[in-house]
């Protein structure tokens, strides 16, 4: 008891003090540590997208130590809660703030050019200004290599996808998987449910088991949670976990895992903002930068289907080989690309159509 | 056996004072929690509920949080001192920000002073619109309003996603679900350049001194009362309990309607799927700390606005998680229910028989 008193009161007295410092503003002084804030859409929890965006973050206190302060705020709407969030941070003393889901797009411009020496990192948006960069990772690199993983391993021939919205970057996964999976087997389906939502464990497990029951014995997903892999396992049939490793939910049904690495450039991105040299920009890494890793696999997957997803994995970093390359038809029979071409970065950023053989 | 009295005549000083008592009892619980968990309690608290009012940056963003807790509180305030329980506000808040939107999108490109006002006009006339249903629903059919309006919210909520996603959709959006941005002439005004001051917030008060006029110092305000406390004698004395029914529902459905508007041409400036944010039910917990009386609204929605703002303060300083906010916030309602119990009964033993 007495303990808890003493560490009370001494606790009074360092609120006091941390109560002054934001007052002083945005401009530390040379020994002050560099301030680096991140607004998260989810908790931080352990697996998914916010996770591994923590883990980025975990990364740039190891690296730089004392020498940084980092903060970040969880949990935040999509909406004006998001921009009060990211301007507390920015009137907190933060000087690089990373707004880490697509909807906090407007509300980072806005309080960017409230605090024009203060630098921010939007990841996934596409409006930039001097003082706003945006980043993103070549999620569609990994949908080829666990597509070429599926081909391989469905005996029904088709796969289960649990969609969230049907903005580019998810049609984009979409595409890249079903033409992956179709390379191998020409008379693949991929199955796509809305579930409306980044993450609803109860909507993705209805989700994955209405699929399972139409025929589908791979489920793969662009949702966060586990209970996909969850329903997955249940039901005896093979998936793929999401921007994490998700093996410990599913040991027997989780193949391998698009992993989102976002440590060598949250690093990169703070050392450069602490010695002067940042600069907008908008950075879409893959595979080739270790944005997009491939997890383990699991001793399920074949050695066919693991040697073909290495070679899929080798020939993207080598840049011999386009998830996207022609020729490409639509769900409607409009060609997309001509034989031998590949889509450019403008075109997978707008895309808005299916190729033919994806049910969505 | 220990046994619960009611007290003759409640302490007129001590109802007042219980709301403060609540909020100083749910402090000391926040700091003795997180400390068990092994977080700095007393910081914690402090953080978010003093830090907000302390730090004057902070002030606009609590404005921001509490302009519509209090206008849909004071909706809510009117209906429970008749006991009508409107508990549906969240619905009736989304239906006011679509019929709003409805407008806005359907003006988009014009301008003019009188898109706002029209704006305004349609939230409230949609919020009233669908706290009409469980008006008539309790007046003719005698269902309880408290399950028809709850379940009525799940009904916006679904109304607003297939409008976000399908008609609505931003045709710029690259297919994100959200409606476009509104317009400068769509937009409440900001008070002063570059701050987040919006003409909502000095509306709330406005509304909230001219509900503490109506409800004091009117007949109408007067038979909301005497419906509440004693529905025989309003009847003796000619008070129709169906009209005030009717006028507590609509009254709450209006001001909830209005509040939507107010969110989406303000702080959101379009629809989307995150807009409902729970205001409707938080507001619940700021009518009755605010003791169902205009004023007192005025204070409990800036210390339910605190929390939020808090407790993101309370993240970047002490590592609270999220969850803390939603916490703090039950913990407050809970504590102030107790203390109200207190203040009407009283604990004592029961004389055994002799």
């Amino acid at each position: 008891m007495t303990s808890i008193i003493t560490r009370r009161r001494f606790n009074f007295g360092a609120g006091a003090t941390a109560a002054t410092l934001p007052l002083i503003g945005g401009r530390a002084s040379a020994q002050a540590p560099f301030g680096v804030g991140f607004v998260y859409v989810g908790p931080v929890g352990d697996h998914g997208w916010t996770w591994t965006h923590d883990q980025g973050r975990l990364a740039v206190e190891k690296e730089f130590g004392a020498r940084v302060k980092t903060s970040f705020i969880e949990k935040v709407a999509e909406g004006p809660d998001a921009a009060r969030a990211i301007r507390q941070l920015a009137q907190g003393g933060n000087q690089l703030i990373f707004t880490t889901s697509f909807g906090f797009m407007n509300p980072t411009i806005q309080v960017a050019k409230q605090f024009p020496k203060i630098n921010f990192e939007h990841a996934t948006g596409y409006q930039r200004a001097e003082n706003v960069a945006t980043y993103n990772a070549r999620f569609y690199e990994g949908r080829a290599v666990i597509g070429t993983i599926a081909g391989h391993m469905s005996k029904s021939g088709q796969a289960g996808y649990i969609a969230s919205f049907p903005i580019p970057e998810v049609v984009m996964g979409i595409n890249a998987f079903h033409l992956a999976a179709k390379k191998v087997n020409p008379n693949f389906k991929t199955r796509v449910i809305w579930a409306s939502t980044w993450y609803d464990p109860a909507k993705e497990a209805d989700a994955a088991k209405a699929l399972i029951d139409q025929g589908c014995d791979i489920i793969t997903q662009h949702t966060d949670s586990a209970a996909a892999l969850q329903a997955a396992e249940q039901r005896g049939v093979f998936a793929f976990g999401q921007a994490s490793d998700m093996k410990a939910f599913a040991p027997k049904a989780h193949l391998s895992a698009i992993v989102d690495d976002w440590s060598g450039y949250y690093v990169k991105r703070v050392r450069e903002a602490m010695d002067g040299s940042w600069k907008t920009g908008d950075v879409w890494g893959g595979i080739k930068d270790g944005m997009v890793k491939i997890a383990p696999y699991n001793d399920a997957v074949t050695p066919a289907a693991k040697a073909a997803a290495e070679a899929v994995e080798k020939g993207i970093v080598a840049g011999t080989l386009h998830p996207f390359t022609g020729e490409l038809k639509d769900q409607k029979g409009v060609v997309r690309l001509k034989a031998g071409e590949t889509a450019s970065d403008e075109l997978m950023s707008k895309m808005d159509w299916y190729v033919d053989g994806v049910q969505a | 056996m220990l046994e619960w009295r009611r007290r003759r005549e409640p302490s007129a000083a001590m109802l007042y004072a219980s709301p403060l008592i609540a909020v100083a009892l749910t402090m000391l619980i926040g700091v003795a929690v997180f400390t068990a968990m092994g977080y700095p309690g007393a910081q914690a608290v402090r953080d978010i509920f003093l830090t907000p009012f302390l730090e004057p940056q902070r002030w606009p963003d609590l404005g921001v949080k509490a302009a519509p807790l209090v206008m849909i509180a004071l909706g809510l305030a009117i209906g429970f001192r008749a006991n009508v329980w409107n508990i549906g506000a969240e619905g009736q808040y989304i239906v006011g920000a679509i019929a709003g939107t409805g407008v806005a999108l359907a003006t988009h490109g014009m301008t003019g002073w009188w898109i706002l006002p029209a704006m305004a006009f349609a939230g409230i006339l949609g919020g009233m619109a669908f706290a009409a249903v469980p008006a008539f629903l309790r007046v003719r059919l005698g269902v309880s309003e408290i399950l028809t309006s709850l379940m009525l919210t799940y009904v916006a909520v679904q109304g607003l996603y297939y409008l976000v996603r399908g008609p609505w959709k931003d045709p710029d959006g690259f297919n994100f679900p959200q409606t476009r941005l509104f317009g400068a002439d769509q937009t409440l005004p900001v008070l002063a350049e570059g701050s987040l001051v919006h003409l909502g917030i000095p509306l709330a008060l406005a509304i909230a001194l001219v509900a503490w006029l109506v409800l004091e110092k009117t007949t109408a305000g007067y038979a909301v009362k005497v419906v509440g406390l004693a529905p025989q004698a309003a009847r003796h004395g000619g008070f129709r309990a169906d009209g005030v029914t009717w006028a507590c529902l609509l009254a709450g459905g209006g001001l909830a309607g209005l509040a939507g508007l107010f969110e989406a041409a303000g702080p959101f400036g379009q629809l989307t799927p995150q807009f409902p944010s729970g205001y409707g039910f938080t507001a619940i917990i700021v009518a009755f700390l605010g003791r169902l009386h205009p004023l007192g609204i005025v204070f409990g929605g800036l210390a339910l606005a605190a929390t939020y703002v808090g407790g993101e303060i309370a993240q970047t300083t002490v590592k609270l998680p999220q969850a803390a906010t939603g916490l703090f916030q039950a913990l407050l309602l809970f504590v102030l229910l107790a203390t109200d119990v207190l203040v009407t009964y009283r604990i004592g033993w029961k004389a055994r028989a002799a």
